[in-house]
């Protein structure tokens, strides 16, 4: 039962402060450095027990090394994002108790995700985790756009729940069960009915982690909630619909692995193109980055339709990676502000390198390694999942996702250029918070010298491929 | 294990670097101390190779000064070494790096710190190239000199800087890709991406076509190959002078050195399948370059257009895969490097006195530059290929090789000699000679060069001139390391294929 500690820790916690929350007044403070410093305790509980193996509940729920790494993902997402919004939460007025709160349910939903091994289970972690977020979407009260981002989140978001649940509803019919193992048995006896399912389920996902055709909330979702919401968004429930997305095809859907191959291929290949196109007309920088994310979720998908343990550890690699660089993004997002009120136009970042030199420097740094260009740190995540294609022979996955990383390359230049080549504009606010600081130091301090010892983290991702199932 | 000399002579500049950025003081005293410490690393650098130089043993048929060491586990190490081909690359990327570094202190004024940082980190990436043994790193040096050179455009550029550096970054970054597919399919099938593994073992034939035209497109984008040049001009004429420079003299030579070692050593069967295609290729570069150079006003875009027509000789020689051929292109990279480099100083010179880069902006520039004018004068003899400078050698070796295999090729490929001396003396004529009258706004007088142009552009012409009179100084160095490279490649293509 140890490896359960951290959900139970995460309940607990959660049910005990909004308690705290409640008849406590002011107690935001206290509530988000406790939050702190559980989600740090509980990135050590998991690090201690980290190669254990274990299921539970009648084999609903499993602990395995890739539930562990992508749960300690999601912490540190998690705890970088409480970190640069300190400052921002406080700027905007939205210092409530329940905003963390929030965010620790949605946390306890995205553990239930990547751990589910049975379909139910999987739901209701989906669910929890959603419905916090519509919330989280619309906190600003005050702001139209935030309310809209909420309504539409919330509106399609249970379109895809639907979706999702009516897949798993059929798989349940046509198997006569909702466990992983079970379904993954059944395959001969009710082999091409399982596909209904599957496309379903694949729908319902591919809508959480914004993956073209489903994508289309994302843009108008991160422009419009708060930023610090958005820096979540852009990060930990991907990361826990991802892991949810790779058991559930690498274990029930094993044997289909043809079928799902070439729809994961499809969106893959359409969220790649996407984002590079049409990230290019944009003028905000949180629709920009939107768009910048449904691309990554494009390579991830191409590196996950390859379906070999090699290709696993390379969508590992660069689900870690990508989560670093939106951190740094975001952190520098936050600086532009100037006397409390924030500024999102890429236009408003003109002649940053003049006035915040160190902050100008980190976001080009940060532009260059999302565009993948050597040797940042995005270069190698792109890397190896190129590279997993390739050994696999499927060459015109990797041309199309190079060809959109070029293309996508102009957007991410154009945001240098804004910084460097363009007249300055006034004067940010300093950067004092000390929570952004050393988010920014940590992120642009990995991709800076992540080639140094890139085998640290692409071991520790080919040992949970390796170890998987 | 020996002395690590060349991580040394790679990664100096990155520790001139980190100098530049822990320094304090005011903004005076820091610009200062980047000066010195930006000189004095890149002088360190140039005697750093100069001693590979002298202790290179010109007789070892493979590399020299191997360093190796673990660095992607189980798939990539970390290995440089050197042998005849690169060591020339090596020490004309070093001896441009201080020649760079003087022009911008003198011709710089804003944001000098910034500049010499990314013209020290172009260098250790340059050098990175020339020296890589794994295909792995030599990508990632590669492509890694993209960023520098961006910012170097984009920041301290002309007016259309922005147009100029994106188009040079995309183009470059397109090309690239394909090389990094090839890259890759190489390691699953070879399983390794070691260099001299790869140059002694034999890569399937039906893969080589593939690989080859991988490394092709990123290769001619960055030689640059007619029709993938049309970046080059932009950004040559929007770089400030001494990004010109590295540009020219060294970015361009990246291409001449992938063809020799990657086209010519892993790819030899591909390569002889489509030589004539590159044959072609490269005449139209020679002559059509050529032609837009003579109707060019801007007097930098006519020298960039030049490079391009100078880089077709390259590839006809590397192409033609005889030892005068693949000499003969490797001489004329080095002079290139030489006399480019000369003549958009000579450009920055005199815009730095008028602000203006048009021929017709010009005349007579002798009466008040003598110096400057015999300066300008001998390389643009040495760009023509006068005998006795160093761009003779080079055209004239290339063009024998190539006679042997081609003579319809050479035919047209020695046309644009002509062509050649049509621009560059026709540019002389306008610009040096003639009545004196130049525009400008007051009547401030000219100046002939400074202390520190003349250091430089003198030292180049002593250059061109001592390796155009004295061509073995080279040849005997790099001799072994050819010949290595075409029995290579003649081992590798069947007997039927050659006698033709």
């Amino acid at each position: 039962m140890n490896l359960l500690i951290p959900e139970f820790a995460l309940i607990i916690s959660s049910l005990g402060l909004l308690m705290l929350g409640v008849f406590k007044k002011n107690s935001q403070k206290l509530i988000n450095n406790f939050i702190l410093v559980l989600l740090v305790i509980l990135i050590g509980i998991i690090g201690v027990n980290y190669k254990d193996n274990q299921n539970f509940f009648n084999n609903t729920y499993s602990v395995d090394l890739l539930s562990n790494f992508m749960k300690i993902t999601v912490l540190i997402a998690v705890i970088f994002t409480n970190l640069i919004s300190s400052q921002y939460l406080r700027n905007q007025s939205l210092t409530r108790f329940e905003y963390s709160i929030l965010i620790l349910f949605s946390v306890v939903g995205m553990f239930t995700m990547i751990s589910a091994n049975n379909l139910i289970i999987f739901y209701l972690g989906l669910e929890l985790q959603s419905l916090c977020l519509y919330i989280l979407a619309s906190i600003n009260t005050t702001s139209v756009k935030s309310s809209e981002a909420g309504l539409k989140y919330f509106v399609l978001g249970s379109l895809s729940s639907g979706l999702l649940l009516y897949g798993c509803s059929l798989v349940y019919g046509f198997t006569g069960s909702t466990d992983y193992y079970v379904i993954a048995n059944s395959f001969l006896t009710s082999g091409d009915a399982l596909k209904f399912g599957l496309v379903f389920i694949l729908c319902g996902i591919a809508f959480k982690i914004s993956a073209v055709p489903f994508h289309m909330w994302a843009p108008d979702v991160y422009e419009g909630s708060p930023t610090s919401v958005t820096t979540f968004f852009a990060m930990a429930p991907k990361i826990a619909a991802l892991a949810a997305l790779i058991r559930f095809l690498h274990i029930p859907y094993a044997n289909f692995y043809a079928d799902w191959k070439a729809i994961i291929i499809v969106i893959s290949i359409a969220s790649m193109i996407l984002s590079a196109v049409a990230a290019i007309g944009q003028n905000n920088i949180k629709r920009l980055m939107a768009f910048s994310s449904i691309g990554h979720i494009g390579f991830i998908l191409a590196g996950l339709a390859v379906g070999t343990k090699q290709s696993l550890s390379a969508v590992l690699v660069y689900v870690f990676i990508y989560v670093l660089m939106n951190i740094g993004t975001f952190a520098c997002i936050m600086c532009i502000h100037r006397k409390g009120a924030y500024f999102e136009k890429i236009s408003d970042l003109s002649g940053l390198s003049k006035n915040h030199p160190v902050v100008a420097f980190s976001l080009s740094m940060l532009m260059f390694s999302l565009a993948g260009i050597p040797p940042l740190a995005g270069f190698f995540a792109k890397f190896y999942i190129i590279s997993s294609i390739i050994e696999q022979k499927i060459y015109y996955l990797a041309v199309i996702g190079l060809i959109s990383a070029v293309i996508s390359a102009f957007y991410y230049l154009r945001v240098i250029k804004v910084i460097y080549f363009d007249q300055p504009v006034d004067n940010y606010d300093p950067v004092e918070n000390i929570g952004i600081k050393f988010s920014l130091a940590v992120a642009i301090i990995f991709i800076l010298f992540y080639f140094i010892q890139p085998s640290l983290l692409s071991n520790i991702a080919d040992n949970v491929a390796l170890n998987f199932k | 294990m020996n002395f690590p000399i060349l991580s040394l002579i790679t990664f100096l500049p990155i520790v001139g670097v980190i100098a530049i950025l822990l320094a304090g003081g005011t903004d005076d005293q820091k610009n200062k101390f980047s000066k010195n410490v930006a000189i004095l690393i890149s002088i360190i650098d140039f005697i750093l190779s100069l001693i590979v130089w002298i202790k290179f043993d010109s007789l070892n048929k493979g590399f020299q000064f191997v360093e190796n060491a673990n660095w992607i586990t189980n798939f990539v190490s970390y290995k440089v070494g050197v042998d005849g081909i690169s060591l020339f690359l090596v020490l004309l990327t070093t001896f441009i790096g201080p020649i760079c570094i003087f022009g911008a202190i003198n011709t710089i004024d804003k944001k000098i710190k910034e500049y010499l940082i990314a013209i020290l980190f172009m260098q250790t990436f340059m050098i990175g190239v020339f020296l890589a043994l794994n295909l792995f790193l030599f990508f990632l040096f590669f492509e890694g000199g993209l960023i520098p050179m961006f910012l170097i455009i984009g920041i301290w550029g002309g007016e259309r800087r922005v147009y100029a550096s994106l188009k040079f970054f995309l183009y470059t970054f397109l090309g690239s890709i394909f090389m990094l597919i090839a890259i890759i399919s190489i390691y699953w099938n070879m399983n390794t991406l070691d260099i001299p593994t790869l140059l002694s073992s034999k890569i399937p034939e039906h893969l080589q076509y593939y690989m080859w035209f991988g490394f092709f497109i990123s290769l001619a984008v960055k030689l640059p190959m007619f029709p993938f040049h049309t970046w080059l001009p932009d950004a040559h004429v929007e770089a400030p002078t001494t990004g010109s420079v590295i540009l020219a003299a060294i970015l361009l030579k990246i291409s001449g050195y992938g063809f020799i070692r990657f086209s010519l050593g892993l790819f030899p069967i591909a390569s002889e399948y489509f030589a004539n295609f590159v044959f072609v290729l490269s005449v139209c570069a020679i002559i059509y370059a050529s032609l837009v150079a003579l109707m060019q006003k801007d007097m930098k875009k006519l020298i960039a257009y030049s490079s391009v027509a100078h880089m077709g000789y390259v590839t006809i020689g590397i192409f033609s895969f005889t030892k005068q051929g693949v000499d003969g292109a490797m001489f004329q990279m080095i002079s290139h490097g030489f006399v480019s480099s000369a003549l958009f100083l000579c450009v920055g010179v005199l815009y730095d006195r008028i602000h203006s880069r048009l021929i017709n902006d010009y005349s007579g520039v002798v009466h008040f530059m003598p110096k400057f004018s015999l300066v300008f004068l001998l390389s643009s003899l040495a760009n023509v290929g006068l005998p006795g400078t160093s761009g003779f050698i080079g055209e004239f070796l290339t063009l024998i090789g190539s006679f042997k295999v081609n003579y319809i090729v050479t035919m047209f490929a020695t046309s644009g000699v002509i062509l050649s001396a049509a621009y560059s003396l026709w540019l002389c004529k306008r610009v040096i000679f003639g009545n004196f009258s130049i525009k400008q706004d007051s009547n401030v007088k000219i100046l002939d060069l400074d202390k520190t142009e003349t250091l430089i552009l003198f030292s180049l012409m002593v250059l061109i001139l001592y390796v155009g009179i004295y061509p073995n100084s080279i040849l005997s160095t790099i001799s072994t390391s050819v010949d290595q490279s075409i029995l290579g490649f003649a081992k590798n293509i069947p007997s039927t294929l050659i006698t033709k």
